[in-house]
């Protein structure tokens, strides 16, 4: 049944105006708002999902067994899991995306794996996407049996076929290079949050300061003390000011170039996967090739039909990959660029303003004599 | 006295009056040469006491009741005086004449040899008094109150005599130092005073010169009622018989003016020739010639300086007392006005000049210490005027009130120096527009190992004066900045100023220095010390009292300092428990202290609080700086792995726009690594240094609560000894009774003293605290000023990066 639906279709909405808004905390579940533009009007669609749904539809994704080549594609990273009461290690897990206030970066992100799948060219003809843009009913409420792209027999299976050495010296390369930019990516990411975190600190401790400032006004109207007074609450100003730039600082961090990374991170890892099942169909391949060249007579014909097939299939996956791979090539660049100008504008917006309030205050400070 | 007797015919009066009068004037004379002249005093003392008693009795009406004691007296008294006066006074001055009149500031054995010669005088003339009223009891004064007009009337002659007679009688009494001649003096005023007019210009040399110049018209008869008057005056406080002295040392002006007022009254309507007389002689011409008998022989004392000073009339010497007693009484400002108030009382003109005098003493703005003498004055000078309307009659009045005159503008020129030097205290204080400014450069490690220890030097510029150039420079080691604090805060901690503290003696830093590793950590804190050292020099050279201190000034000029010593107890976190369990103990302690000012307990929870807030905002402080530290070091954390990014990036625009941020992000790892330091430098050490500073306004409200302590015992201690005064009283015992009194006494002027102490470390700490405030407020400011400065320019410094980064991030596509 499932099989019939997932039949191409071209999307219903426009790939560009889907949108995740909000995140509600539903007990322990969180649920996303995701809204989308209808191509043929002005109507909008306003549906209700869960993560459980997002993992439908990326599980739906992964296995469209018919489409050629399918385990070639690098597939938009969908985030981890985001649990309301997340645990340090969900939260580790999760990086830039557990920052933030009511989860904003994380509904940034999901709605940027929507944007992905609809843009991308095969994906985005899948049922299960119009489904989960429009529907009302919440796809993903069943139990999705997991396939063989699940990540723990992967991990199994990698240990072995990790090194494997490649036929083709593009994907070799590719290969070594994914490997290193997928660590360094990720120490990348991983330092950047330690410095959005400090700065968070910061703000936190430059508000602490504040109110603390702000408790040493005394009582009392004695000129000495009137002018202390002033002089803790200018400075408490000065320093919740400051406190509030450091947060505004740590949250343009998280919106620009954390999210960035982390994305980039998660392409790298997606590509690592898309990588690491071509070079399983590959070693399928080459172990079908040796079988069909051991192969008794009575089975050889058999065998060079598996061995055909299986190169078939790897020919579709290796020039699936291979446009994939340009493709995200692109993609990450500009997405890169994206962020770093974002970032950087943001964090000059925000220096010159706290620089206006530095001299704002320094002025009020001269001014009290 | 007589009054006394009239009045209250309790089963001894006289005694009592007696003893209260001696145990008074010991009082009186222990704040002034600090107990240890008692013997002689005593000695001294007591005969012209008996003498009035005796005097006074017979003189108006002997009562039975009076008499019994009489006889004591007479017996007890009189007969040790000539013993005393011939030995113990003299035996005294010799084996102990410096160490008995350390207090008497200037020349203690001169002061010595007058004392005793004034004491001796004081005996023989008392028993020349007291033969004197037993012969002619009525008559003789009636007499004496024409001669005292008389006296009056050489009065402008005799001042000039006077004035020449000084120098001579100084001589004598520098001459008088040994004490056989004391002796000798004493009996040849004995003589000279029962001869009366044959020499007086030898009486003048020998004995006060005041007195005799009145003498020489008199005749014999007058003679002797001006003995009495001399003998009353050399032990100032026994010079006004009726008990004014005692009121005057318990402080309680109301009583002193009650009994003489009763005295008055009781008088005026029997206008008995012997009351008025009685009444005028004793207390009022005697308390004036008293007192300028005392004041020839303490000016003699001191210094002829003052005499000449105010030379050209009585009250020339009586300035000249003023200085002197002043110096002696350094302590007890208003017992002086309480004694010059009663000299002056009898003079009936001096009301006005009292008030004028009283306003003299307001405008010093010294009314904490003055207020005591300033309200005796104003309280003095109704019982003036009603003293005059009793002394109008009598011509005698009118030559006392002329020859008491003199002694009152002495008393108004007397309150002129002393004021005149809490004056220049306080415009010490008020200096504020000194120019001095103080830099600790140049750290410097000297020596090697646990031995090695940090120099600095310490530069002063200055424009002030007291320094011998405008520039000087010193190399002074960390002790040594304890040493100096030692030194202020043993000297000025007690009187209530806040002496600025220094840094903590830190083991685990200096350790890390002087091992000797070039590690970061090391340099800032060498550079946190040293900053930290310079803001407490400044501190201590910008309070005027301390900048006055002569360790101060050693401390900025001398090229060698002695090696402090014992700092090494003070080091770090032991200085600072010690500190803080001394402080918990004094309060525990005095937890009881019901505070009477209401100032004091607000601002006391005011420094408790601020203390509270300023460890809160340290610890804020510190955390920021600790995270601003770990924001710098994750920056550049960041860095690398941006550039690492960078370099393992296919596109090439991308890849060099990385390597590009990850130059950005090195540079702003400085710029976080500065703001920490700024934070730090800023705020966490301006902190620090309050909270030393808070903990010693604590010290200083501590040290005013010691004071109240000190004040309150005493006064407990006054109140047990009057009780066991009480007890003799009743038990009859007057052999103790004396003993008790004398305590009493002592304990009178400690409380005295001790209360007075307590208002002037109050004031001070008032001053101080207020002082600390707007330090407080400025000291803020001027960093916060600052720090906003340095954030700007960090701010800028950012906008630049920034900018420059831009262009390269926009280039990648």
């Amino acid at each position: 049944m499932m099989e019939e639906e997932v039949a191409p279709t071209t999307l219903s909405v426009s790939s560009h105006s889907i949108k995740v808004t909000e995140a509600v905390k539903d007990g322990d579940t969180l649920t996303f708002l995701v809204v989308s533009q209808k191509l043929s009007g002005t109507g909008e669609y306003h549906v209700d999902r869960t993560y459980d749904d997002f993992d439908w539809l990326q599980q739906h994704l992964f296995s469209q067994e018919d489409v050629p080549g399918i385990q070639g594609v690098i597939f938009p990273p969908l985030p981890a899991k985001a649990q309301v009461n997340a645990s340090a290690k969900v939260i580790k897990q999760l990086g830039f995306l557990a920052m933030g206030q009511e989860w904003q970066p994380y509904c940034m992100a999901l709605e940027t794996y929507l944007c992905q799948v609809a843009a991308h060219s095969t994906l985005s003809k899948n049922k299960a996407l119009e489904i989960f843009l429009t529907s009302a009913e919440p796809p993903g409420r069943q139990k999705v049996r997991k396939n063989i792209f699940n990540r723990l027999s992967q991990a199994v299976e990698g240990m072995r076929k990790e090194g494997h050495k490649d036929v083709d010296e593009f994907f070799q390369t590719e290969r070594d290079h994914n490997l290193t930019l997928t660590g360094s990516t990720k120490t990348a990411a991983e330092r950047f949050l330690d410095v959005v975190q400090t700065e968070q600190k910061i703000a936190m401790a430059c508000g602490h300061f504040s109110t603390a400032l702000h408790l040493c006004v005394e009582s009392g109207d004695e000129p000495e003390k009137q002018a202390f007074n002033k002089i803790c609450v200018k400075m408490s100003e000065v320093f919740d000011s400051m406190g509030k730039n450091t947060a505004s600082v740590a949250e343009n961090n998280v919106s620009t170039l954390g999210l960035g990374l982390d994305l980039e991170s998660r392409y790298q890892e997606a590509e690592k996967e898309m990588l690491f099942r071509r070079t399983c169909k590959l070693v399928e391949l080459e172990t079908a090739s040796r079988n069909a060249e051991r192969a008794k007579p009575l089975k050889k014909a058999a065998m060079e039909e598996l061995k055909k097939a299986a190169e078939k299939e790897f020919d579709h996956i290796s020039g699936m990959a291979k446009q994939e791979i340009a493709r995200l090539q692109g993609v990450r660049v500009e997405m890169l660029q994206q962020a770093l100008v974002q970032w950087c504008e943001k964090q000059l917006l925000t220096a010159r303003e706290s620089a206006d309030r530095y001299n704002q205050h320094l002025q009020a400070f001269r001014g009290m004599a | 006295m007589a009054t006394s007797s009239e009045r209250s015919p309790p089963p001894f009066p006289d005694s009592e009056d007696q003893e209260l009068l001696e145990s008074e004037e010991v009082g009186a004379q222990d704040s002034e040469d600090d107990d240890d002249v008692d013997d002689p005093f005593l000695g001294a003392s007591s005969p012209p006491l008996t003498k009035m008693d005796t005097a006074l009795p017979e003189t108006s009406q002997p009562s039975d009741v009076s008499t019994e004691p009489l006889i004591d007296i007479m017996n007890d008294p009189l007969i040790e005086p000539v013993s005393h006066t011939e030995d113990k006074p003299a035996s005294e001055v010799v084996s102990e004449p410096s160490d008995d009149f350390v207090d008497l500031a200037n020349n203690e054995t001169d002061a010595a040899g007058d004392e005793v010669e004034a004491e001796s005088a004081v005996a023989d003339a008392a028993k020349d008094t007291t033969e004197i009223p037993l012969d002619e009891p009525s008559d003789d004064f009636v007499d004496i109150l024409g001669s005292e007009t008389e006296a009056a009337h050489e009065e402008v002659v005799a001042e000039d005599v006077t004035i020449e007679v000084l120098p001579d009688s100084s001589e004598v009494t520098g001459g008088i130092t040994d004490p056989p001649s004391d002796a000798i003096t004493v009996s040849n005023a004995e003589q000279e005073v029962e001869e009366a007019s044959s020499a007086p210009v030898v009486d003048i040399s020998i004995d006060s010169p005041a007195d005799n110049t009145q003498q020489p018209p008199v005749s014999d008869k007058i003679v002797d009622p001006l003995v009495d008057l001399i003998s009353d005056a050399p032990p100032t406080d026994v010079k006004n018989p009726s008990q004014p002295p005692m009121d005057l040392f318990e402080d309680d002006p109301s009583d002193l003016f009650m009994e003489p007022r009763q005295n008055i009254s009781a008088k005026q309507p029997q206008k008995s020739l012997f009351d008025e007389p009685d009444e005028d002689l004793f207390s009022e011409p005697l308390g004036a010639t008293s007192k300028k008998t005392v004041n020839v022989v303490s000016s003699e004392q001191k210094d002829k300086l003052v005499a000449t000073k105010g030379a050209g009339n009585v009250s020339g010497v009586g300035v000249g007392v003023g200085g002197p007693l002043n110096d002696s009484y350094i302590g007890e400002p208003a017992d002086i006005f309480t004694e010059e108030a009663v000299a002056t009382a009898p003079s009936a003109i001096s009301t006005s000049s009292v008030g004028s005098k009283t306003n003299g003493v307001h405008s010093e703005e010294e009314a904490d210490i003055f207020a005591e003498a300033t309200v005796e004055l104003s309280l003095d000078s109704p019982r003036n005027d009603r003293k005059k309307n009793v002394m109008t009659k009598p011509s005698a009045s009118a030559s006392a009130s002329a020859s008491a005159a003199p002694s009152l503008s002495a008393a108004a020129s007397l309150s002129k120096p002393q004021a005149a030097t809490l004056e220049e205290l306080e415009e010490e204080e008020e200096e504020d527009k000194f120019e001095i400014n103080i830099s600790i450069t140049n750290p410097e490690k000297i020596g090697d190992g646990m031995n090695a220890y940090m120099a600095y030097k310490v530069s002063t510029q200055t424009t002030l004066p007291m320094f011998r150039n405008k520039t000087f420079t010193v190399r002074r080691r960390f002790s040594d900045f304890l040493g100096l604090y030692e030194k202020l805060s043993e000297k000025h901690g007690p009187n209530g100023f806040i002496v600025p503290p220094p840094p903590e003696k830190s083991i685990l830093g200096m350790t890390k220095v002087k091992v000797g590793k070039e590690d970061p950590s090391s340099a800032e804190f060498v550079e946190r010390r040293r900053a930290a050292l310079e803001r407490y020099l400044q501190r201590v050279v910008c309070h005027p009292s301390l900048l006055q201190d002569p360790d101060v000034r050693e401390f900025l000029e001398r090229e060698e300092l002695p090696r402090a010593v014992n700092t090494q107890t003070l080091s770090g976190a032991g200085f600072l428990k010690m500190i803080n369990r001394a402080t918990d103990a004094v309060s525990k302690m005095t937890i009881k202290m019901n505070e009477s000012d209401v100032w004091f307990e607000e601002k006391l929870q005011e420094v408790e609080s601020a203390d509270q807030q300023v460890k809160k905002l340290h610890g804020l402080v510190d955390s920021l700086v600790g995270h601003r530290k770990e924001l710098s070091l994750n920056t550049a954390g960041f860095a690398k792995s941006v550039a690492m990014l960078g370099s393992s990036e296919d596109n090439t625009a991308l890849s060099r726009a990385l390597s590009q941020l990850a130059e950005v992000e090195d540079k702003m790892e400085q710029l976080h690594q500065d703001q920490a330091s700024n934070d730090s430098f800023s705020f966490a050490e301006l902190l620090a240094d309050y909270i030393r500073l808070l903990g010693a306004v604590r010290g200083s409200f501590d040290q005013r609560m010691k004071a109240w302590q000190r004040w309150q015992d005493a006064q407990a201690m006054l109140q047990k000894k009057r009780e066991t005064e009480a007890k003799l009283l009743w038990a009859n015992k007057p052999e103790k009774l004396q003993l008790a009194k004398d305590e009493i006494t002592e304990w009178e002027a400690k409380v005295t003293q001790y209360e007075r102490d307590f208002d002037r470390v109050s004031a001070t700490v008032r001053k101080e605290v207020l002082r600390f405030e707007k330090e407080k407020a400025r000291d803020f400011k001027r960093q916060i000023v600052k720090y906003l400065e340095s954030m700007l320019q960090s701010q800028q410094q950012l906008i630049k990066y920034w900018e420059a980064f831009l262009p390269e991030a926009k280039a990648i596509a």
